[in-house]
């Protein structure tokens, strides 16, 4: 927790969002600080998606502020928002699925290079896009598997897939939302170790229900009940948070 | 539609069978009114020239339709205005009177097709930019809203002929060549042509092309890597228009007439069952489509004169037989997966 620079690099005040009678997101305040991995745990159910589709941009708050660095970026279209710095990867993975895994990568660096108005030089051939789009390809274990198309991908390389293509756009805050979901125990330790070794680099808001995989990576956690933060803290000190053991852990279900 | 997608989009390292491939259909395509002359058949040129300018107009939409997912039921728009572009050129040149009191008019296939290309792309402009701001159905239906405006609009403007349209009683000039003659008409389509498909083949693989693809498989995927998808697909229609614009131009100048039959909706349906039976998505399969319905309509017509009840069960079984249309056939045809 030491080292933490005062200013907030994400900063959310007063965020609400209903959907007919059900209140998803209900006031909720929440920091992220420059290089933490801030994780949000919550019950099935408590808006946790729902509040990164509204950080990125893809549902619009009925209230409430958004600040990236101190600019207000909660009006801003979800392109927008990714050119200021956020990045995000899906539960339900989001993939091109008739495009190979390079290709994939390879389009996020494309469009991390600027505008895409260039019609004339074969996008495959560029080195510079594919040599980039390898590196990241590699990084992310699926080196063997650049050439094959999403679709004959398994659910586990899409998760990696999806995170690699995230990292590619070189966010300053990644929203990660439920990156573990629906792996096998390999695989789930395998993501730990990638998101472990990215700490530090890149500031992370990690929506996570791997309790194991939360406590051992996350630097502060927020818990989001019924749409509501109801505790922030310290992995310690929300372990030994009595509400958040009612509300949510249940004795010993850690 | 997945498969043939990949066919042409997905990754594959360079081989030299598609350049034989090409290299081939061109050399056939060069011989052909040699050919049919030889054989005491020349209408069979005449018939190839329909081809290959429907071709472009087919490919032309499935950069849209196929590449993009943009289902436009209004390209008959494009194509009408390019045959108008030529048609009241023409006129205006003849009365020597100008257009608009602006322009002249002019009977010179180098002023013509630009000229064309021109007001084509500025009506996809701003019908594209108008029917992009929906999806779905909905952008089929205001698309084909906007053409029908543009038929009715044609077919009341008596300047122009209204339901009668316009004759263009000699073909574009073209240095000096004598484009009356069918094969030398028929050279230039295939110039035409050619230099087209070099450019959408180009332009499908390009950043561009990519991103159109991407926008297609998920527009989420690509906002969520920042790729807002209006502008993009905004292009992509304009380009799409411009290219059967052209194509109507050179329809105009191969039937010497123009009318509102080639704004009706019906043209747009033909173009998108070309774009289907020869191979969505895939760069030279509306080509192959162009060529399927031409000679098709050409050989069932002659037959009976209840040829469309021919031709729809015919189709149905191409689209439901072939997965992918004939484009995906003949590749598999060839040994290709
Ligand atoms: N578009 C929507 N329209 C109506 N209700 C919605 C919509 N999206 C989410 N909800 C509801 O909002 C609540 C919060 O959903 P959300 O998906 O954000 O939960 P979550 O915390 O991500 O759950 P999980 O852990 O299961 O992923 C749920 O009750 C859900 O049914
Ligand atoms: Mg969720």
């Amino acid at each position: 927790m030491s080292g933490i620079s005062p200013e907030p690099l994400l900063s959310v005040r007063g965020l609400a969002k209903r959907f007919g009678g059900l209140i998803a997101t209900d006031g909720v305040d929440l920091d992220v600080m420059p290089g933490e991995l801030h994780a949000l745990i919550g019950p099935n159910g408590a808006g946790k998606t729902t509040l990164i589709a509204q950080l990125f941009g893809e549902l619009r708050q009925d209230a409430g502020a958004i600040r990236l660095d101190g600019e207000e970026v909660g009006h801003l279209a979800t392109p927008d928002r990714v050119h200021r710095g956020l990045g995000r990867t899906f539960q339900i993975t989001q993939l091109l699925p008739d495009f190979t895994v390079l290709d994939n990568v390879a389009l996020a660096v494309q469009a991390r290079d600027g505008h895409s108005f260039r019609f004339l030089a074969d996008a495959r051939r560029d080195e510079g896009l594919r040599g980039r789009a390898r590196r990241h390809v590699t990084a992310s274990g699926l080196a063997n598997r650049a050439e094959t198309r999403v679709a004959d991908l398994s659910h586990g390389e899409q998760k990696q897939l999806e995170l690699a293509v995230a990292l590619a756009c070189e966010p300053r805050l990644l929203l990660l939302d439920e990156p573990m979901a629906g792996l096998g125990h390999v695989e789930s330790g395998q993501m730990v170790e990638t998101l472990r070794a990215l700490k530090g680099r890149t500031t992370m808001l990690l929506v996570e229900h791997d309790m194991d995989a939360v406590f051992a990576l996350a630097d502060r956690v927020s818990v989001l009940v019924y749409g509501r933060i109801i505790a922030t803290g310290t992995v310690e000190e929300i372990r030994d948070n009595p509400d958040v053991r009612t509300a949510y852990l249940g004795e010993g279900d850690a | 539609m997945r498969d043939t997608v990949t066919a042409q989009t997905g990754f594959a390292p360079p081989s030299a069978k598609p350049l034989l491939a090409a290299a081939a259909v061109i050399a056939a395509l060069v011989l052909l009114p040699f050919v049919a002359q030889a054989a005491g058949s020349p209408a069979t040129v005449a018939l190839a020239t329909r081809v290959l300018i429907y071709g472009i107009a087919a490919a032309s939409l499935n950069l849209a339709l196929g590449y993009g997912g943009l289902v436009s039921f209004g390209h008959a728009a494009f194509f009408g205005i390019g045959g108008y572009t030529v048609g009241i050129l023409y006129q205006h040149y003849v009365a020597d009177e100008l257009i608009l009191g602006l322009f002249t008019g002019s009977n010179q296939l180098l002023v013509t097709l630009p000229a064309a290309v021109v007001v084509s792309g500025l009506l996809a402009s701003v019908i594209g930019a108008l029917s992009l701001r929906t999806s779905g159905v909905q952008f089929i239906m205001i698309t084909l809203a906007f053409a029908q405006m543009i038929f009715y609009l044609f077919a009341s403007l008596t300047a122009y002929g209204a339901e009668d349209g316009l004759i263009v009683r000699r073909r574009n000039e073209l240095f000096g060549l004598d484009t009356r003659n069918d094969t030398v008409f028929y050279f230039i389509c295939l110039g035409v042509a050619a230099a087209f498909f070099a450019l959408l083949s180009r332009i499908v693989r390009s950043r561009f092309g990519l991103v159109l693809v991407g926008l297609r498989q998920s527009e989420r995927r690509m906002a969520a890597i920042g790729i807002a998808p209006y502008r993009y697909k905004l292009a992509a229609f304009v380009i799409s228009g411009i290219g059967t614009g052209l194509a109507g131009a050179l329809m105009a100048n191969y039937l010497r007439f123009v009318s509102p039959d080639m704004l009706h909706w019906t043209k747009s349906g033909e173009l998108m069952i070309m774009v289907i039976l020869g191979g969505v998505g895939t760069l030279f399969g509306p080509l192959l489509g162009a060529a399927a319905l031409v000679i098709l309509e050409t050989v069932l017509a002659a037959w009976t004169e209840h040829w469309q009840i021919i031709l729809g069960p015919l189709l149905l079984a191409v689209v439901l037989f072939t997965r992918g249309g004939l484009q995906a056939l003949l590749a598999r045809l060839g040994g290709k997966p």
